[in-house]
């Protein structure tokens, strides 16, 4: 199925968005005593968030990581929710349990987040499994990065799910940085969609930066996950524009190598491409712009003056009583 | 009544949830198909009673086992799977510590995780320490997983019932010794509730407080120590978390004495815990310093004397009593 033009100017509004977003955190976390804890993004990478969510269903289930905000954005999750539990408030969407890092939001079918790296995966083997058990008309997709292919849980996972044909979309985000590790630096091999061979299931390497092809990618392995082919492993090639964290002075990363990055953006690739087509005017986009800066002021105008957790809800939420 | 061992009690369990609710479903390393088909094994028969889709035997895949419990407790089932040996917890653990146990929290409340996660436990079979190491305090250590250790058929039956009924996730460790020992398990739904331990045996002169396959022992101890007119109370917990701090002092207040048996080794075991309740809670009611029997702290070791001496024995148990009555 081709992406429509719709589906493009969805994208391209979700990657404005996540891009607010985080370009917010950017500033928000310098400032002293603001929030609290690590600043992890994925600036640079909205294509991936966007493309995979713009073709699931309301019934599917997505779970993410430590480098999550566009996933869970372009999911539909409310920014107001998800900035007040990054400013550590009450009204954020784990009543400041989680902060950034493990943002969990139901609502939206991201039952839960995990920052443990390649921890995701299994937990995805048993959200395809409760689906397959049930013959529900949905799927899986787990988010992870480049690092989690080192640990034993992809294998075990992947081994796993292409052992039970689960609906499962295994979406790696090469961003080509594990901490900080360059990803020669901790793979021995080019691809790792080759790695989805050993798990007798399809594995295929898109443009990370290229939302409609991601959406495409994703769509083939969704109609193959709900024709009871199993999962698919989806490696996109993208970058990580920042640090691991916002802290990190990125020393490893190559100046031209980030400035050669910046030039693939994946908003302005889709921004052009639409423009080009006659599909979008720039008033149009500066429009997108404007509505995401909106929503994003809205939503940390909202958290900051939202009220802290009162210290003994630290107590709360351990147990279903 | 019947009587039945640990293993058929909790086969019964797992066979009467099974058909009560479709969500529950099991999976493990040869639980369905096994290399050992006795059918005093807990999960013997139910592949040919519940068919493949919902008795799941997996790789040998510790990680992808417990994570198949999170994620599809998340999606609303009821998953019991099964860690083959307690050492083997260790692989599985990322997922029960860092996930089962954590991942409610940090959704705010708004996620529960209803899994189960069977593990065999217990020294006795000459495995040697990488089959056989109880580790009840590493996850009583953890808040947001319930732990229970059963000692009899009865007890195993009706907690496991009560475990796959809870939303929590609950660490369900069974002593593969108790598989073989038959004892009375009443007919019907006979659920136990979690959290609340039991009085095995009354006494006035001193408590031993206990879990899982150390009962028998403190049981043995007590009937020997009777003949000699001391009358010992065995206060067998069940569950370890919650705790029954109630029952612990209640006893101990009536006695005065302490002893705290487990097989689990000494440094940093559960024993240390309920020692330090009855110091803040009941210090003016004890009429002696407690004692911890535990095993020593060395791994388990295969050799059979070896093996017996690192099991605590009920001499062990009577020679603590006599040192502080």
């Amino acid at each position: 199925m081709p992406i429509s033009t719709r589906m493009k100017l969805d994208m391209l509004r979700t990657m404005v968005l996540a891009r607010q977003f985080e370009d917010s955190l950017t500033l928000l976390c310098r400032e002293p005593g603001k929030i609290a804890g690590m600043m992890i993004l994925a600036t640079g990478q909205e294509a991936v968030g966007a493309g995979v969510c713009a073709v699931l269903n309301a019934d599917d289930v997505i779970i993410t990581n430590h480098r999550s905000h566009h996933h869970l954005l372009a999911r539909g999750a409310d920014p107001k929710a998800l900035m007040a539990e990054i400013f550590g408030r009450r009204t954020g969407c784990n009543k400041g349990k989680s902060g950034t890092l493990h943002l969990a939001v139901p609502e939206v079918n991201a039952l839960c987040t995990t920052t443990v790296v390649g921890a995701g995966l299994p937990i995805a083997a048993g959200l395809g499994f409760a689906q397959q058990y049930e013959s529900r008309d949905a799927v899986t997709v787990c988010f992870f990065g480049d690092g989690s292919t080192g640990e034993g849980s992809f294998h075990e996972s992947l081994n796993l799910a292409g052992l039970w044909r689960l609906p499962v979309i295994f979406v790696c985000e090469n961003n080509r940085y594990a901490g900080a590790q360059s990803y020669a630096e901790h793979t021995p091999v080019a691809s790792l969609a080759a790695r989805a061979s050993a798990y007798g299931m399809p594995g295929e390497s898109v443009d990370g930066n290229d939302a409609p092809a991601i959406a495409e990618a994703t769509l083939r392995a969704r109609e193959r996950a709900l024709a009871g082919e199993g999962p698919t492993l989806i490696e996109c090639m993208t970058y990580r524009w920042h640090g691991h964290g916002e802290a990190d002075r990125q020393r490893y990363q190559p100046a031209d190598e980030i400035a050669a990055w910046k030039k693939k953006c994946p908003i302005e690739r889709l921004a052009k491409a639409l423009r080009e087509a006659g599909e979008l005017t720039d008033a149009e986009l500066a429009g997108l712009w404007a509505e995401a800066a909106a929503i994003v002021a809205d939503a940390v105008r909202y958290a900051e003056e939202s009220p802290w957790p009162a210290p003994e809800e630290a107590l709360d939420d351990v147990w279903v009583v | 009544m019947q009587k039945l061992g640990m293993g058929q009690a909790i086969n019964q369990a797992l066979r009467e949830e099974m058909q009560r609710d479709p969500r529950v479903f099991l999976a493990g390393e040869g639980i369905g198909v096994s290399i050992n088909d006795s059918p005093m094994l807990p999960t013997a028969g139910l592949i040919d009673a519940f068919g493949p889709r919902r008795v799941k035997d997996t790789p040998v895949s510790e990680a992808a086992i417990a994570g198949l419990a999170v994620g599809a407790a998340a999606a609303g089932l009821r998953p019991v799977v099964e860690v083959m040996f307690n050492p083997f917890f260790t692989l599985a653990s990322d997922m029960i510590v860092n996930h089962a146990a954590k991942l409610r929290y940090l959704s705010g409340g708004k996620t529960s995780f209803p899994l189960v996660v069977r593990v065999k436990s217990g020294a006795g079979f000459g495995a040697g320490c990488q089959h056989s190491h109880n580790l009840e305090a590493w996850v009583a250590h953890c808040p947001g997983l319930k732990v229970v250790m059963p000692a009899t058929p009865r007890d195993a039956k009706g907690l496991l019932k009560s475990a796959i009924r809870d939303d929590n996730p609950v660490v369900f460790i069974e002593d593969m010794g108790l598989y073989f020992v038959p004892a009375e398990v009443p007919d019907g739904d006979d659920t136990i509730p979690i959290g609340k331990a039991d009085v095995k045996r009354p006494g006035r002169d001193v408590t031993i407080v206990t879990w899982s396959k150390m009962l028998g022992v403190a049981l043995e101890a007590a009937a020997r120590l009777a003949e000699r007119g001391v009358e010992v109370e065995v206060v067998d917990l069940r569950t370890l978390t919650p705790l029954d701090t109630d029952a612990i002092l209640t006893s101990v207040r009536k006695t005065g004495r302490l002893v705290v048996l487990h097989e689990a080794t000494r440094t940093g075991g559960f024993a240390g815990e309920i020692a330090a309740l009855v110091m803040e809670k009941a210090f003016a009611d004890l009429k002696a310093p407690l004692r911890r029997v535990t095993g020593p702290d060395i791994p388990v070791p295969a050799s059979p004397p070896l093996e017996k001496f690192y099991i605590p024995d009920a001499d062990q148990v009577v020679a603590a009593i006599e040192e502080i009555l």
